[in-house]
């Protein structure tokens, strides 16, 4: 749209901006905005359009989850903590959309410290799902969810250490996708828990996430953990056809615990892809119902490690009154942490705690391996997994705050994948009762093109991806 | 009495140890108390009072007994597994490659507290309180 001049960026970017002034007041997906800064990126994008320079993204207005540092931009990952953190440096993620020429439109709010299933944990409140204004859009990467469901964005970007893209997405109706482990750039993205957490591309259809992917993924030498791998283009077999294709469906996937209506959505697809040439292939992943207790123990085992740079001694929240230094770490601490976080901190400190090293850390690592052999050993038998994304369509706003684990089971299909490491994807699958539903695809190690390419497919003859909530203004 | 043939000696002490191993996991099953939760949180360095500790202690427990599936899955023999790819860490050469931004980094420091609202940067050192007498 902007290569043909049919809308500048500018034009673009201030349509959007106009949009989320009308309706973020209510929603609340954006925690900062900065229209200056937005339009000053537009007006350097249409320049770099007029002179021929523009590649894919250039001009696109990008909504950006406020887990990524930003140079100049107050990042706050949805904490008090960092409530009045202006970043002095640039995400990795944040430098490549740049690079890119895309327009950061605002940062989004999340979950606290990216921990939690339904955006409620943010200091910054929550966030209403556009398609049901009463419930959750999922969480963590909450805002950037409601963001790309309202059309308060072209795109957004999110997180996913347990769930936190896949299942936003399919609880606010649109595709998201979480990349191989070390693909994308962790530098300048808050820690949660460093050996699962990965950034990914939310949008609004398999087409506009691999464009996304392009910009997004590549090795970062400050970040230990990238993986050097050779530059792929993510659209080249879009358009391949999916005859032949062995889908796996995971028995554990497919019992207890999946609502009715999300069941009968999922059977839907998986019936479309049969249609489609898929060949379906019963499989087991026998570990996988561990994979909750297990990431419990790990991602706040790290969490606790991670977040213990929030002292309040060189940035963030400092307690106003302190009798000595423990008191001034504790005090701001408890005062800059929401009780979500605290817990979290908590669970992990007791594990790693002399005694429990070994019963705990330990044994889940050992687990996450069986894991990981059980996606190896299907992986022989298919080329792709799928199944639901999450148990149940958006829950009302405060039906399960009162019961951590009850919130925790949200992640019961997208967990394992993040203790594997393998590319998780959700993309929309129709509605019961009026909300979203998705269906989840699984690839190997570094198939994201394989999946984006199965995802456009069912998109072609499909239209979930199009539909759009009612009462979010002319578009 | 009964004496014992060196082979049986040996499968009954690998009985008992395996009793034992049960025994130590089934000690960390024990529910925390309130002075658990104090304890951790003073290794977490959160300030937390009883009457936090009281709903805590409850959440925590909760989500304690989550995590005892674990222990019914035997693991004897697997590698744990920190990162999905075979991957080692990387090295650099021993060479400065930073630039100095200190006074940049200051610029964002939190305020000294206690009545002072002046930045706690002084001699682009941060400012705490007195540790050492």
């Amino acid at each position: 749209m902007l290569a043909s001049k049919q809308i500048s960026s500018v034009e673009m970017t201030q349509e959007f901006l106009q949009r989320i002034d009308q309706l973020n007041p209510e929603i609340n997906a954006y925690i900062t905005l900065d229209h200056e800064k937005s339009l000053a990126q537009a007006r350097v994008a249409d320049q770099r359009i007029a002179a021929g320079s523009a590649t894919s993204l250039t001009g696109i207005p990008i909504a950006q989850k406020d887990i990524f540092c930003a140079k100049g931009w107050r990042t706050t990952c949805g904490s008090k903590m960092l409530e009045n953190f202006i970043s002095p440096y640039d995400a990795g993620v944040i430098e490549r959309f740049d690079q890119a020429g895309a327009v950061n439109l605002g940062k989004t709010n999340m979950d606290e410290f990216a921990m939690g299933s339904s955006n409620e944990t943010s200091y910054f409140g929550k966030v209403q799902n556009p398609w049901d204004r009463e419930r959750v859009p999922g969480g963590s990467s909450g805002g950037s969810a409601a963001a790309v469901a309202a059309r308060l964005c072209a795109a957004a970007t999110g997180t996913d250490t347990g769930g936190s893209i896949r299942q936003p997405a399919a609880l606010c109706g649109f595709s998201g996708l979480k990349p191989t482990y070390g693909l994308v750039s962790r530098y300048g993205m808050i820690a949660f828990a460093s050996s699962l957490d990965q950034a990914g591309p939310m949008a609004k259809s398999c087409e506009d996430m691999a464009l996304m992917m392009n910009v997004m993924t590549g090795f970062d030498e400050r970040d230990s953990t990238s993986l050097h791998h050779e530059k792929e283009d993510y659209t080249r077999d879009l358009a391949k056809p999916l005859a032949g294709l062995k889908v796996g469906l995971p028995r554990e996937f497919f019992a207890d615990g999946l609502d009715s209506g999300v069941a009968a959505a999922v059977q839907n697809a998986i019936d479309e892809y049969r249609k489609l040439g898929a060949e379906m292939v019963d499989i087991s992943l026998p570990n996988s119902m561990l994979s909750i207790p297990v990431y419990y123990v790990l991602a706040p085992a790290e969490a606790s490690s991670n977040l213990s740079r929030y002292d309040g001694v060189r940035f963030g929240h400092r307690a106003a009154e302190y009798d000595d230094l423990l008191d001034m770490y504790c005090k701001s601490r408890a005062e800059g942490f929401g009780a979500e976080v605290k817990r979290r901190i908590m669970i992990g400190t007791y594990v790693l705690s002399a005694g429990y090293y070994d019963a705990y850390y330990l044994k889940a690592q050992q687990i996450r391996r069986l894991i990981a052999n059980d996606f190896a050993e299907a992986f022989k038998q298919c080329d792709i997994i799928m199944g639901p994304t999450a148990p149940s369509t958006a829950f009302k706003a405060g039906e399960k705050a009162d019961d951590p684990v009850s919130m925790y089971l949200q992640d019961i299909y997208t967990i394992a994948v993040n203790l594997a490491g393998l590319p998780g994807m959700s993309i929309p699958a129709g509605f019961v009762d009026g909300l979203p539903t998705g269906i989840q695809i699984i690839g190997n190690y570094f198939d994201e093109a394989r999946m984006l390419n199965v995802g456009h497919a069912y998109q072609q003859v499909t239209d979930w991806h199009l539909q759009m909530p009612r009462g979010i203004g002319n578009l | 009495m009964h004496i014992l043939a060196a082979e049986d000696v040996l499968e009954n002490r690998a009985i008992i140890t395996d009793i034992f191993k049960e025994f130590k996991i089934w000690n960390h099953k024990m529910s925390l108390n309130s002075s658990d939760v104090k304890r951790i949180a003073h290794l977490a360095r959160i300030e937390v009072t009883d009457n936090e500790a009281e709903t805590l202690l409850q959440k925590l427990s909760g989500i304690l007994n989550l995590i005892e599936q674990m222990q019914a899955v035997d693991t004897s023999g697997i590698t744990p597994m920190s990162h999905s790819q075979d991957v080692t860490q990387r090295l650099r050469p021993d060479a400065v490659t930073e630039t100095d931004q200190r006074s940049l980094f200051q610029s964002i420091a939190p305020k000294l507290g206690n009545g002072v609202q002046d930045p706690a940067v002084a001699d682009g050192l941060y400012l705490v309180p007195q540790v050492i007498e």
